[in-house]
């Protein structure tokens, strides 16, 4: 996790004297009556792995293409480095795209691909090749250069336009969904090719995705979008451990949600009362709430033990029965229901061997976890 | 399986045996006989009743005489290359007239694509020969375009566009027009459009993409769409005899007369024989071309 390192954290939005490298400033876009982007603020910093998640129609396609060039924000303002780029068309923009499509050009050899937008640049004609090589070398696809697109797999398209989309040494390199088209082990296995891609090149990339697991393993940092609105910036591990509303609790990973009335205790601690004659759940809050105020405990599954004896140690424990178990091989997840009826995920490490497992179907067992381990929500 | 398989594939062929090779062997066969009065109008006639000596003696009376007298009579050989030139800046003009009406089919909005389709298919619900022949009321020297031009005053005296090639070119292009759009309107239809876009985002103009990207990747259509106009074009009967009067050389022209004026049968075949030739050959060594390249690009 990143905070747990803090001498070589790259963290330049926590920087107040680091410029960004894009501002969106209020912008908006319209179409038609439809809002894809409404009112949106957002600094991405030099350097980072930036992905925007959301499901589709969040207008995360939309603001990528507002950074290309291809679509005009109906208000507000998108600065490049301290440009405003408004004025300036996609082909003049120091902003290079990778489609999802990957729209390589289907009459042009992997070399020529690559070369395309070297040879509509200033760059004299003997440097155009030593760059491609270097491209070619970066995405090892030395042995295709005299392919077609065709004539190539799907990796290897996908690595084609990689290179081609890094070959001018953009300021800034878009990714729409580059690995939606991939197999699921070719996908992880590209994801860290990307990772290592940006960090050899030092270029600031910005991933569109719904995938959220992909959007956790390369960013630096993530937004979350919905309706045209971010709903929040921060790490990844910011993102999965403290989500700051249900949404987002919600679309990372899976997650208990509880609802209840809080009652502040002081300290900074909160007890949650969610059901008639059963003991409050006990937790820590970020944020002031009031008596009384309906809250959201979230808590992620793998943050509950269970057990057959409650665990002394944690502050909340709750007695509940096995309704489903999901072995997964090295991780087992047990629907327990509560004795007030809510259903709970837990997720426990088969540290012992399935035959030595001491509950099963409809055992009694006790829920247990800590104060800090879950999250309280106001939204 | 293996039965119906071979059934599948023998229909089509027995079909181009039957209603092209066939008949094509037969107009060979007049092109190879000599001219007689007669019913039908040449000779040798094949009689299978005179048994093998019958047979042998039907083809020692074949011989390539009519060939020879079409390198003979420089009618033809001018008709010929006329034709060629007709057809090939006929083709040129219909191209680009064409590429710019399929483009903007391609770029119009989805729901009016069908609309503007049925527009260029249209014109095929009236009869071709109508449609030709009211164009003599339009380019004629009184006719509807000289009126208008004497009108506005940009001409004093009327154009002389009846009866001379350009008429021909008029007609060709209107007439085809459609079987070059089609073909270039499907692939420039079915283009991924972020095509395009990756083109301008790697620097191009709206222009320079237009030229790198789309122009050659609707190659094919292009080709086919000429195909469909050159071929036709290139054996063209009813519009030079319309709208081309007696100046304009064309080897459609000069077949009809062989046929049904002079009644001379194998000298007819023989030209359509020629003409026959002159279209395959090119499209062989075209296709022969295109696999060469196809293979190199592996």
């Amino acid at each position: 996790m990143a905070e747990a390192n803090p001498q070589k954290v790259f963290a330049p939005w926590e920087d107040p004297n680091q410029a960004p490298l894009i501002r969106f400033e209020g912008v908006t876009k319209k179409f038609g009556t439809f809002t894809a982007v409404d009112n949106l603020n957002l600094d991405i910093y030099r350097g980072e792995f930036f992905a925007l998640l959301g499901p589709s129609g969040c207008g995360k396609t939309t603001l990528m293409r507002m950074l290309a060039g291809f679509e005009d924000p109906t208000m507000g303002n998108i600065w490049l480095d301290d440009v405003d780029v408004a004025p300036i068309p996609p082909n003049k923009r120091p902003v290079n795209m990778m489609f999802q499509s990957y729209a390589l050009f289907p009459h042009l050899t992997v070399w020529d691909n690559i070369a395309f937008g070297l040879k509509r640049s200033d760059m004299p004609q003997e440097q155009i090749g030593d760059r491609v090589q270097a491209m070619l070398r970066l995405t090892r696809l030395e042995q295709f250069a005299k392919r077609k697109p065709h004539q190539i797999s799907g990796g290897q398209r996908q690595r084609v336009a990689l290179a081609r989309s890094l070959a001018k040494a953009p300021k800034l390199l878009l990714l729409d969904e580059p690995l939606g088209a991939l197999d699921k082990k070719l996908r992880q296995e590209t994801q860290f090719e990307l990772m290592d891609i940006q960090e050899k090149t030092g270029t600031t990339f910005v991933i569109v995705t719904h995938d959220q697991e992909e959007a956790m393993t390369v960013a630096t940092r993530v937004a979350v979008m919905d309706h045209g609105k971010l709903v929040q910036v921060a790490t990844p591990a910011g993102i999965y451990e403290t989500p700051n509303s249900v949404y987002v609790a919600d679309f990372i990973g899976e997650v208990n949600i509880i609802e209840g009335a809080a009652a502040p205790m002081g300290d900074g601690k909160v007890d949650i009362a969610f059901a008639e004659g059963v003991e409050p759940i006990h937790a820590t809050i970020g944020e002031p709430v009031t008596a009384g105020q309906k809250v959201f405990f979230a808590i992620r599954p793998e943050k509950i033990h269970v057990g057959r004896e409650p665990d002394p140690t944690r502050a909340n424990r709750i007695r509940g029965k096995v309704h489903d178990i999901a072995y997964l091989g090295n991780i087992s997840t047990y629907r327990v229901e509560l004795e007030t009826g809510q259903m709970i995920s837990a997720q426990m490490t088969n540290a012992r061997r399935l035959s030595r497992r001491d509950f099963t179907w409809e055992d009694e067992v006790w829920l247990s976890w800590t104060d800090t381990a879950g999250v309280v929500l106001t939204r | 399986m293996n039965l119906r398989r071979l059934t599948l594939i023998l229909v089509p062929y027995l079909w181009l045996m039957g209603f092209f090779l066939v008949p094509f062997l037969i107009v060979v066969k007049i092109a190879l006989s000599d001219t007689a009065i007669a019913i039908p109008p040449y000779w040798p006639v094949l009689d299978l009743s005179a048994g093998w000596t019958g047979i042998k003696e039907f083809f020692s009376e074949l011989d390539f005489e009519n060939f020879v007298f079409l390198t003979e009579d420089s009618l033809y050989w001018k008709s010929y290359l006329s034709s060629l030139q007709i057809a090939s800046i006929s083709t040129f003009l219909t191209l680009l007239v064409g590429y710019p009406i399929a483009y903007a089919m391609a770029q119009a909005p989805d729901e009016w694509r069908p609309t503007l389709m049925m527009l260029v298919i249209l014109p095929f619900w009236t009869s071709f020969l109508i449609r030709v022949y009211s164009w003599v009321g339009i380019i004629a020297n009184e006719g509807l375009l000289n009126q208008f031009l004497l009108w506005t005053g940009l001409i004093s005296e009327p154009l002389q566009i009846m009866n001379t090639p350009t008429a021909v070119y008029i007609g060709i292009v209107y007439t085809y027009l459609p079987f070059m759009i089609l073909p270039i309107y499907a692939t420039l239809e079915k283009m991924d459009g972020s095509l395009i876009e990756a083109a301008v985002d790697l620097g191009c103009s709206r222009g320079k993409a237009f030229w790198l990207v789309t122009l050659p990747l609707s190659r094919p259509g292009m080709i086919a769409g000429c195909f469909l106009v050159f071929i036709p074009a290139l054996g063209e009967f009813v519009i030079p005899s319309l709208l081309g009067g007696s100046q304009t050389l064309m080897i459609g022209k000069v077949l009809w007369e062989e046929f049904f004026s002079n009644r001379d049968w194998p000298v007819a075949a023989a030209v359509a024989v020629v003409l026959l030739m002159i279209l395959v050959i090119p499209i062989m060594l075209f296709q022969r071309n295109q696999e060469r390249q196809e293979e190199a690009g592996r």
